[in-house]
């Protein structure tokens, strides 16, 4: 490992990273070094072996690559060793689809993932799910308290199934999320957290943010000024409830 | 020509629904008549087009200007969608106006090209780049290139002129009956990492190839940056031919070259076309420089990490103060997120203003990448706050924040 005290890896930004989701590894880095924390972030192309680190991100792609990345990873072995010594996950997307143990590739035939999460994927039967996500997150979550509202913008065409290994991270009141008829949003187990939600994430969550740190650092960390991600946060979750309360309103008039 | 008495009307409809429209001021006054005269004629383009000489040209950064070039190349006469309406009502409009026997020039949205190459058999196909843009809507550049592929594989009579250094654009041309490849270069390569053919990993080195035995074709006019910082291109029956330009840009450049190998297909020689292109001081208002409320800004457009990548190398050098202005409207896409992919970093040390509709997805983004910077959401209001000592003010807008700003008087 290196000199830093912590590792940031950016896993495969050349498949992985349709949605701007290595600015998650970028979020981690930035707030970890503010709080004086020395923090490296790696960005791990494809063609060369995964670096030890203390987390990891993984972000969306599109189909043929989500695939080539889960048959790399799992060659690879480096990303399950290091979550079996207590590294930390975020896979959003088709990141979080093979982090669990089966996802659909582009002819819809399953594929093995690298079963980090106990979730499982299939093809959604309808259109794909695209737009504004507002999810609470769920009592007994992976952080100490409760922590805030989820927002964040999805665009997939999975059904992802959580398993008994694994628990959701959140309930959807905007948006579709896993899209498996609970409204449930996400997975997570251990130390690993999954999502469909970008924008990426972690800007649009800086709570999340620091609960993947925590882990990574062991222990808890000195509060930061969010002011800016407030005010986004603020106005995202304005804007889907603009949108929740007009298609609401539509319903009623139809009724 | 002969046109149907029906195609007639449509063309008539067209231009009379444009016309109230603007006269209306309800808009540019491209779409809805170009909606109301397909909806007279289904077959409008397909009849306007019979016979005439006929460019398409598409990708995801640089059609507009490639498509003025190449129009400005082929003559006065030319028809043209100049405005960057580039979907079908768009070129019905532009078909509406002008000499019904003029050759055509039509720039084309990505998703409409293969439609359009089968219905109307175009003399020339220019493909310039693939990458991501508009997250919401396109979210498989790998899908639009297999489309691309696979209507460009029977268009006999077309010469499509591609982007060899983009392995999405080989793909997509890779199977025409007539290609001239040229090697235009690809600043943006992680949308093409993936290979389109296998799914395998393609590796760049001088050019690029995958395991499976995909590789960037052998170009036949290339686009070489000499050491003086001028561009020459060379074609490989030997000739070298200086690529001037009043507009900035080594990608300008490239789209140069692009429009004046599609310009011999069309029977101008290159050499007459990139003189041509050397008289082009503006195209759709980019680079311009307008004064709003007493702060002159040069206009700049630039909509998805690609073009961001080619536009920050353009900036004025040294602390000239940016304003950057960010929508997420349909035209924009509605997901903001490729603000992540884009090397903000390099506005550290500048006067930093962050502006429009989703300003303050900007300013999260900016706070990371450390640039200090302001938040204000009017973009005007936002270029006074940039000024300092009345100089000169960086705009650069994605789509629509930059189509509103110019459109202000």
């Amino acid at each position: 490992m290196s000199a830093s005290a912590l590792t940031v890896v950016v896993v495969y930004p050349d498949l992985l990273g349709t949605y701007g989701d290595g600015g998650n590894g970028v979020v981690l880095a930035r707030r970890a070094a503010w709080r004086g924390i020395g923090a490296e972030l790696v960005e791990s192309a494809s063609d060369r072996p995964l670096p030890a680190g203390h987390l990891y991100c993984l972000g969306g792609g599109e189909d043929g690559p989500q695939v080539q990345a889960a048959e790399s990873l799992a060659a690879d072995g480096a990303l399950a060793r290091a979550v079996g010594s207590g590294a930390a996950v975020l896979a959003v997307c088709a990141g979080y689809q093979i982090a669990g143990r089966r996802f659909p590739d582009a002819g819809g035939r399953a594929r093995p993932g690298l079963g980090l999460l106990d979730v499982a994927t299939s093809k959604a039967a309808g259109r794909r799910a695209v737009g504004e996500v507002v999810a609470e997150p769920l009592d007994g979550g992976p952080a100490p308290g409760p922590l805030p509202t989820l927002t964040g913008f999805e665009n997939h065409g999975g059904v992802t199934m959580v398993g008994p290994g694994a628990r959701p991270l959140a309930r959807v009141t905007a948006g579709v999320g896993n899209g498996a008829g609970d409204r449930t949003e996400g997975a997570w187990a251990g130390r690993v957290v999954g999502t469909y939600l970008h924008g990426p994430v972690l800007a649009r969550n800086p709570a999340l943010a620091d609960l993947l740190l925590s882990w990574a650092v062991g222990s808890a960390l000195e509060p930061l000024d969010d002011a800016e991600e407030r005010a986004l946060r603020t106005e995202r979750l304005a804007a889907a409830g603009r949108r929740g309360l007009t298609r609401f309103a539509r319903r009623r008039a139809r009724a | 020509m002969s046109l149907t008495l029906r195609t007639r009307a449509a063309l008539l409809v067209t231009r009379a629904v444009n016309a109230v429209s603007r006269r209306l001021r309800l808009g540019g006054g491209t779409v809805i008549g170009g909606r109301a005269g397909l909806a007279v004629d289904p077959h409008l383009l397909e009849h306007a087009v019979a016979g005439r000489p006929l460019a398409l040209v598409s990708g995801t950064n640089g059609k507009t200007t490639t498509t003025r070039l190449l129009a400005e190349a082929l003559g006065a006469a030319v028809v043209t969608n100049a405005t960057g309406s580039n979907m079908p009502a768009g070129h019905a409009a532009a078909l509406a106006e002008g000499d019904p026997a003029a050759p055509v020039v039509l720039e084309v949205d990505e998703g409409y090209l293969p439609a359009l190459v089968g219905a109307l058999g175009p003399r020339a196909v220019v493909l310039l780049n693939l990458s991501r843009d508009q997250l919401d809507r396109t979210n498989e550049v790998r899908m639009l290139a297999g489309r691309w592929r696979r209507s460009l594989a029977g268009a006999d009579g077309t010469v499509v002129v591609a982007n060899a250094d983009d392995p999405l654009v080989a793909f997509g041309a890779q199977e025409a009956p007539r290609v001239v490849w040229v090697a235009a270069g690809l600043g943006w390569r992680l949308d093409a990492v993936g290979c389109p053919a296998c799914g395998g990993r393609i590796e760049f080195d001088d050019g690029w190839r995958c395991r499976c035995g995909f590789r960037r074709p052998e170009p036949t006019v290339r686009v070489e940056d000499r050491p003086d910082a001028t561009t020459e291109a060379v074609f490989s029956d030997g000739r070298r031919l200086p690529v001037d330009l009043a507009i900035p840009g080594r990608f300008n450049r490239a789209n140069a070259v692009m429009a004046a190998a599609a310009a011999e297909a069309m029977g101008v020689p290159a050499a007459r076309a990139l003189a041509a292109m050397a008289t082009v001081g503006e195209v759709a208002g980019r680079f311009t420089t307008r004064t709003l409320d007493g702060v002159e800004a040069r206009l700049m457009l630039a909509k998805n990490p690609a073009g961001w990548g080619e536009l920050l190398g353009l900036l004025c050098p040294g602390t000239t103060p940016v304003v950057v202005s960010i929508n997420a409207r349909v035209a924009d896409g509605r997901d903001p997120s490729w603000l992540w992919d884009v090397p903000f970093e390099a506005l550290r040390g500048r006067p930093v203003v962050a502006a429009g509709e989703r300003c303050l997805d900007l300013s999260v983004r900016l706070r990371y990448a450390e640039v200090d910077h302001e938040t204000v959401r009017n973009p005007v209001a936002a270029l006074a706050a940039a000024a300092t000592d009345g100089g000169r003010v960086e705009f650069v807008g994605n789509y629509t924040a930059f189509h509103d700003l110019l459109a202000r008087r």
